[in-house]
């Protein structure tokens, strides 16, 4: 859309986008300054933006007093984990509802959907008691399968609308070329989807990431996230905003970058192929 | 080898059955057209032959076996498929030894193969290319370099030639008559395009919903056609089927006329009627003639140098040993 | 259309997912569906057998549960109204020709992929403390009296948090409807000489109206179950105990386990009626 606009218009839309874009960023923007200040500037009144004495000490605090390292390793672990086994489980879930579609398949993705709808709330004590018979509660393992359950439809979705643009023919002439289905989805799907999985695991590593009501409800000190390492900031003693800075940047950074990437899949895998 | 036979074939898909018990040989190293219009089953028909879909009812045999229920990676067919198929992420080299890779040959082998079918089909310059980077003429021979190398018993090919401009595909066409020409193996070959079929073809199989309506030589269909549909589906421009008074008089419900068997003159003949439309090709002129009371309109091939103009009056007198005639169900009276 | 291989291969793949997918839905659904018809204390005598639905009645009539409601309304409404409006307002300038364009949309979507906790806490803290939050600093610049945000004006603030969470959603599903827009017809409208406000009216608004309706329905689905921005700020103090909250409260922090279930099947309904119609707009879309 190359509409000829005049320069001035198009400078009073530049200028008020970027002060409505800041102005949404700052919160985010404010927190990273916050990491760098000592605790007493954090709260100084009138607030200090730049011309404060840059520190890194809270960094080194944060991970002395509370092991954040550890929960790092959990939210690696916990996000990645959760992905990777949703994508080994989709793959084959969406190529059957792509590729071999059947009366019933719209219906099965429907059904898909209406999962994960299903209020967390409404069955926490089921999962709850269902992890203490299993000692699943409070280990990584446990909110990896949690987790991977609870975006399995989006993954399958996302999957599936991506590849139901791959032309049936290909896979076709990889038949007719003599390729088994292993050899089809290895050498002949999946590097034709490549982009479409990546976007999948990269939307689907951003909710886990992020996901704060089972990582909060099932773990405690051992296989916490990083969701909870920062809740235990909710009741904190003395001054604490340039610590808490810097806990919360440590802990958004990774994913920040990662959703910058992923902008364009985001609507895709959120609204479930209904916008696009 | 590549010997077809479809014995008693049925398709349905659901409630709908796409393809009614069908009988049908193809003969080693024949080269077999099916054509018809869309929607005919002539595609369907092929998928069948090729594995990709199941015979509801029915066998396929491919040189006495038969491989109904094999998978299509067993029955040694190559296909070539409309949209030409090629692997969008690998180069034409690896696209060309993708069935021979499938098939465990060793990479000399695959490497002597993949060089000598590039070298026939023009392809050894663009071998390291990816498809994206080729012309529509350059992806159809790489699609068909797919298929020659695994030297298969039998070729499908799925309207290969819909998706190129009319110049390529004239070209194409010669280049696919010579293939079968050195090959010599079996060829089934879909289109709508009665050109290609008379053009190309050992034998045409020519489809109406999921019937075959007959099945003949170019020549044996232009001359003798069974019924009112292949006599109006053969030929360019379109046979004139006239019914009525005319037909009468030829003891005939319907008589059909094609273009080309009229003689036209200024001064008198059996019909007269005027010029509509006259089209000048050069070689020819087709002439479209109103208000003969024979039908609509009757469309006349002349020589290229006759001067009728819209509005002039026109006589036709057709050539008694070219009429068809056909009985009230449409079928041919000899 | 496929051969019997390849059907009954699609079947043994698609098997994993649905029977996994099955077992996360029915299991635990049906183990909810139990609890809700008994007296169920862990730590005060265990399983006192069944009472029918008195659960589900004790679950109304309590005194928390029509706040409970209230707030839900008031916080997914209030959200939802934020981030509609100054999300299609927020879509329309970014899809204006500027400089920067780009990095704008970095900004504005930024939000969306702060944790729930973090964004909760900060805005609870760094903003909203009544001591040192920016937004007392403010106040008091201008000579006013900083707010208690946190108790004075719990659901606002709360609102706000969520809304500054979802708001990039909005606006990034919105900003997408609105390229899709055709620019011919805009111009079309521009040669007749429709004024900005009309096209708006006429053209743009009817062109997002699906759009709109998919960000509701899915906002409303999300809003209706969130958790860690109360669980962290308020601890559903101050009126801002969700229905959602108030289930957690039962199972979890009261042990009363039947009471909490028979609220879940509450909230398990309300969120299918809210599904039913954005699995209409979907499985529309699906047959196209």
């Amino acid at each position: 859309m190359a509409r000829a606009v005049s320069n001035r218009r198009r400078l009073i839309n530049t200028l008020l986008a970027w002060s409505i874009g800041l102005l949404i960023f700052f919160p985010i923007l404010w927190t990273v300054l916050t990491s760098f200040k000592p605790e007493g500037q954090a709260i100084a009144d009138p607030p200090m933006f730049l011309f404060f004495d840059w520190t890194l000490e809270n960094y080194f605090v944060v991970q002395e007093r509370s092991n954040y390292m550890r929960y790092l390793m959990n939210s690696i672990i916990i996000s990645g984990g959760s992905t990777l086994l949703g994508i080994l489980i989709a793959v084959p879930a969406a190529w059957s509802m792509a590729f071999v579609p059947s009366k019933r398949t719209k219906d099965i993705l429907m059904w898909m959907l209406s999962t994960k709808m299903l209020p967390a709330v409404g069955v926490l004590y089921p999962i709850y008691l269902l992890f203490i018979q299993l000692g699943l509660l409070d280990s990584r393992l446990g909110l990896v399968i949690v987790i991977m359950l609870i975006n399995l439809p989006i993954i399958i979705w996302m999957l599936y609308t991506y590849f139901k643009e791959i032309p049936t023919a290909i896979l076709e002439a990889a038949r007719m070329d003599g390729a088994s289905l292993r050899s089809e989805i290895l050498y002949v799907l999946t590097p034709m989807a490549i982009p479409g999985i990546a976007s999948t695991i990269l939307l689907n590593i951003i909710l886990a990431w992020n996901e704060a009501f089972w990582t909060l409800n099932l773990t405690a000190a051992k296989a916490g996230p990083l969701t909870a390492f920062i809740a235990s900031y909710s009741s904190p003693e003395g001054l604490f905003f340039a610590k808490l800075s810097a806990a919360s940047t440590m802990a958004i950074a990774p994913i920040l970058i990662l959703g910058w990437f992923s902008q364009k899949q985001l609507v895709r895998g959120l609204t479930f192929g209904a916008v696009k | 080898m590549g010997r077809i036979v479809l014995d008693k074939v049925t398709k349905r898909f659901g409630d709908v059955e796409v393809i009614p018990p069908l009988d049908l040989t193809i003969e080693d190293g024949e080269f077999t057209v099916f054509v018809g219009p869309s929607g005919c089953g002539k595609s369907t028909l092929l998928r069948l032959v090729a594995g990709l879909e199941d015979v509801t009812g029915g066998q396929i045999q491919i040189d006495g076996s038969d491989v109904s229920s094999m998978p299509p990676a067993k029955r040694g067919l190559a296909m070539v498929f409309q949209s030409y198929a090629l692997y969008p992420h690998m180069s034409v080299r690896k696209n060309i030894a993708f069935p021979l890779k499938m098939a465990g040959m060793k990479s000399a082998e695959i490497k002597r193969r993949v060089d000598n079918a590039a070298s026939v089909l023009n392809l050894t310059d663009y071998l390291d290319r990816r498809p994206g980077q080729l012309s529509g003429g350059q992806r159809q021979r790489v699609a068909i370099g797919r298929a020659i190398v695994r030297e298969p018993a039998a070729f499908l090919f799925d309207e290969p030639l819909s998706n190129l401009d009319a110049a390529l595909r004239v070209g194409m066409r010669l280049e696919i008559s010579e293939l079968h020409e050195r090959l010599k193996s079996t060829m089934i070959y879909v289109t709508h395009d009665q050109v290609e079929a008379m053009t190309m073809a050992d034998k045409i199989v020519v489809l109406q919903a999921g019937v075959i309506e007959q099945v003949g030589s170019p020549l044996e269909l232009y001359r003798t056609p069974r019924n009112t549909f292949v006599a109006g589906f053969i030929g360019s421009p379109k046979m004139n089927l006239i019914e009525g008074a005319a037909a009468a008089s030829y003891q005939a419900h319907t008589i059909g006329i094609r273009p080309e068997h009229f003689d036209v003159s200024a001064e008198g003949g059996k019909w007269s009627g005027t010029v509509n439309v006259s089209e000048h090709l050069g070689s020819d002129t087709f002439l479209h003639v109103q208000g003969t009371g024979l039908a609509d309109s009757i469309t006349v091939r002349a020589d290229g140098e006759v001067a009728f103009r819209h509005g002039d009056t026109i006589h036709l007198t057709p050539r008694e040993e070219h009429i068809h005639r056909f009985d009230a169900k449409g079928l041919r009276v000899e | 259309m496929a051969t019997q291989h390849s059907r009954s291969a699609a079947r043994m793949m698609m098997a994993p997912a649905v029977i996994l997918l099955l077992g996360w839905m029915l299991v635990p659904l049906c183990m909810t569906l139990y609890f809700s018809f008994k007296k169920y204390l862990p730590l005060r005598g265990g399983d006192l057998g069944w009472v029918g639905f008195d659960n589900y009645t004790r679950f109304v009539s309590s005194s928390s549960f029509w706040p409970s409601i209230y707030a839900t309304l008031v916080i997914v409404g209030g959200v939802l109204a934020i981030t509609v409006v100054f999300g299609i307002l927020l879509a329309i300038l970014l899809d204006q020709p500027m400089w920067g364009q780009g990095v704008v949309r970095m900004l504005v979507i930024a939000p969306f992929f702060v944790m729930p906790t973090v964004s909760s806490l900060v805005w609870k803290n760094m903003f909203m403390d009544p001591n040192y939050g920016l937004f007392a600093h403010l106040w008091r610049f201008f000579g006013a009296e900083p707010i208690q945000w946190m108790s004075q004006a719990s659901l606002p603030s709360i609102i706000m948090i969520v809304s500054w969470q979802w708001l990039p959603f909005a606006t990034l599903i919105l900003l997408t409807a609105i390229q899709s827009l055709d620019s011919e017809q805009l111009e079309a409208s521009e040669m007749d000489g429709a004024p900005i406000i009309s096209r708006f009216w006429y053209i743009i608004l009817p062109h997002l109206s699906r759009a709109i309706t998919v960000v509701i329905l899915i906002q409303t689905i999300f809003l209706l179950s969130i958790f860690a921005e109360i669980f962290v700020t308020t601890g559903g103090a101050f009126g801002t105990k969700t229905l959602s909250y108030l289930i957690f409260q039962r199972v979890l922090e009261s042990q009363n386990v039947g009471l909490g279930s028979a609220g879940g099947v509450y909230a398990i309904i309300l969120a299918n009626i809210v599904a039913i119609f954005l699995m209409r707009i979907v499985g529309k879309n699906l047959d196209n």
